[in-house]
């Protein structure tokens, strides 16, 4: 046996990350728990809270209505285990002992968990099948509507990844996560206008208000594909991304 | 060159001073025995070895390479086993040694993975999840993914911790065996492996080295390897 040199790694690391990273979903139980919670609800709410039939109209904004609190729930429930199931298994120390940076990693598992959040999504697409036959929908606004709830679940994914890497306790990292994007929810219904109207005067809440997940979410399901709300998820996205990267740097 | 450089070595947590000032460096063909009681040092230093612990001061060296300036290209002359041989428990032996070949980027991972099961006669639980096997196939598994990409640096933290007298045996046929191509750093506190595996011995005690010699030296000291462990580390 003899050392051959190691060859220049590139994509390899990262791409092996994020197949291992989506198929461990799958390992367990939990992905088709996840899949069936998260459609059950995604089209219950719609339909029986939503009023979605009747309505009578044949848009989905009834039911895009629901989906950042189904985010804010759902999305740490899939992102706990990204950083704190590598340190209760001990695992974190291979992982960063093995020739991939950290960065490559954190991108594998975010990117490996917004692709499993996408595919709870797309599950959900006979609920726009259901009012294409019913009636004559504005097919553009539904496929805006999907990409703005694809961008907030991966702002609330960016917001459990940085919970997931504090703590090598799944629940601990599910429950604050949970937390913090139940919090942008609430912002946005003007939950803490008192409060902060206190803090940064009336013209201050109206700024904050936009920090609110449905606040960004609502001209996506209205067809209007803006700057700023994409921009406001992905940031948030990203700025959860490179937080926990950074934390787990720096353990 | 040496293949593992250790240069002046620091690191504390908070008040405590785990490693002070610890400079050593291991040849090829050299099997170092890492002696020392539990808490001296033994871990942190390996730790700061591989690239996970940043040192507060001094710098390791892989294959000559800043294992902190260039992580990756260290980290691939490296195969290192943590204390207990942590994997991804829900995956399967085949499946976690294949993931670690395609995360090495590894020419043939399929050859590679094969060779291993082979050596590390782990072919009949291949296809289990490792949380189901025993510790013995544990540590095995632990080891294997250190050797998967026959690196030239071998650092193994208490490969042998939970073994039965047979599976020691085995872990250190195999490590004879590959011994000649690497350098490797195999910490211990069972004594009685420095004599059946070790070229060299470095004891560390409360954070330094105490002792840095041959196997022959280390022997000569006294009959009763206990007395001279504990002497050396008071």
């Amino acid at each position: 046996m003899t050392s051959p040199a190691p060859a220049a790694p590139g994509l390899k690391p990262f791409a092996a990350m994020l197949r291992r990273e989506f198929a461990g979903y799958f390992r367990t139980p939990l992905a088709y728990v996840f899949l069936a919670v998260f459609n059950a609800f995604a089209v219950s709410l719609a339909f029986f809270v939503g009023g979605l039939y009747e309505s009578g109209v044949a848009s989905l904004d009834r039911f895009f209505l629901y989906h950042p609190w189904l985010w804010a729930f759902l999305a740490p429930a899939a992102g706990a285990r990204l950083w704190a199931e590598e340190r209760r298994q001990g695992t974190l120390e291979l992982l960063l002992t093995w020739p991939i940076t950290v960065w490559q990693a954190a991108l594998g598992k975010f990117l490996a968990a917004w692709l499993f959040l996408a595919c709870a999504l797309l599950m959900t697409l006979p609920v726009a099948f259901t009012v294409g036959w019913l009636g004559d929908p504005d097919w553009g606004v539904i496929v805006s509507g999907y990409a703005g709830s694809l961008l907030c679940a991966g702002a609330c994914l960016g917001v459990a990844a940085v919970a997931s890497a504090l703590t090598r306790s799944q629940v601990i990292a599910f429950v604050t996560g949970f937390l913090a994007c139940f919090l942008l929810v609430l912002v946005g219904y003007g939950v803490f206008d008192e409060l902060l109207a206190g803090l940064f005067g009336p013209a201050g809440i109206d700024e904050i208000r936009r920090l609110g997940l449905w606040r960004n979410l609502e001209p996506f399901t209205l067809g209007l594909l803006d700057v700023r709300p994409t921009a406001y998820f992905l940031s948030v996205a990203f700025a959860g991304l490179g937080l926990s990267t950074i934390i787990i740097e720096r353990r | 060159m040496p293949l593992i450089e250790a240069q002046h070595l620091s690191k504390s947590f908070g008040a405590l001073r785990a490693v002070h000032d610890v400079s050593f460096s291991v040849d090829r063909g050299e099997v170092v025995g890492f002696l020392g009681p539990n808490g001296a040092g033994k871990s942190t230093t390996m730790k700061m070895l591989t690239g996970h612990l940043r040192a507060d001061a001094g710098a390791a060296l892989i294959a000559g390479l800043d294992v902190a300036e260039e992580a990756v290209r260290a980290k691939q002359h490296l195969g290192y086993s943590p204390e207990g041989a942590p994997a991804y428990g829900e995956m399967t032996v085949r499946e976690f040694l294949r993931f670690a070949a395609d995360l090495r980027g590894l020419a043939d991972p399929a050859a590679s993975v094969r060779r291993t099961l082979a050596l590390c006669r782990l072919e009949e639980v291949a296809a289990q999840g490792i949380d189901t096997l025993s510790k013995g196939y544990r540590m095995r598994v632990g080891f294997a993914q250190a050797v998967l990409h026959d690196p030239e640096v071998l650092i193994l933290d208490e490969p042998t911790d939970g073994l039965d007298p047979n599976q020691k045996h085995e872990v250190r046929r195999i490590l004879k065996e590959m011994a000649a191509t690497k350098a490797v750093i195999v910490s211990t506190h069972i004594l009685e492996e420095v004599g059946e595996l070790c070229t060299r011995v470095i004891v560390i005690a409360k954070g330094e080295v105490r002792c840095d010699e041959s196997r022959e030296k280390f022997l000569a000291r006294g009959a009763d390897l206990n007395a001279v462990f504990r002497q050396l580390t008071a």
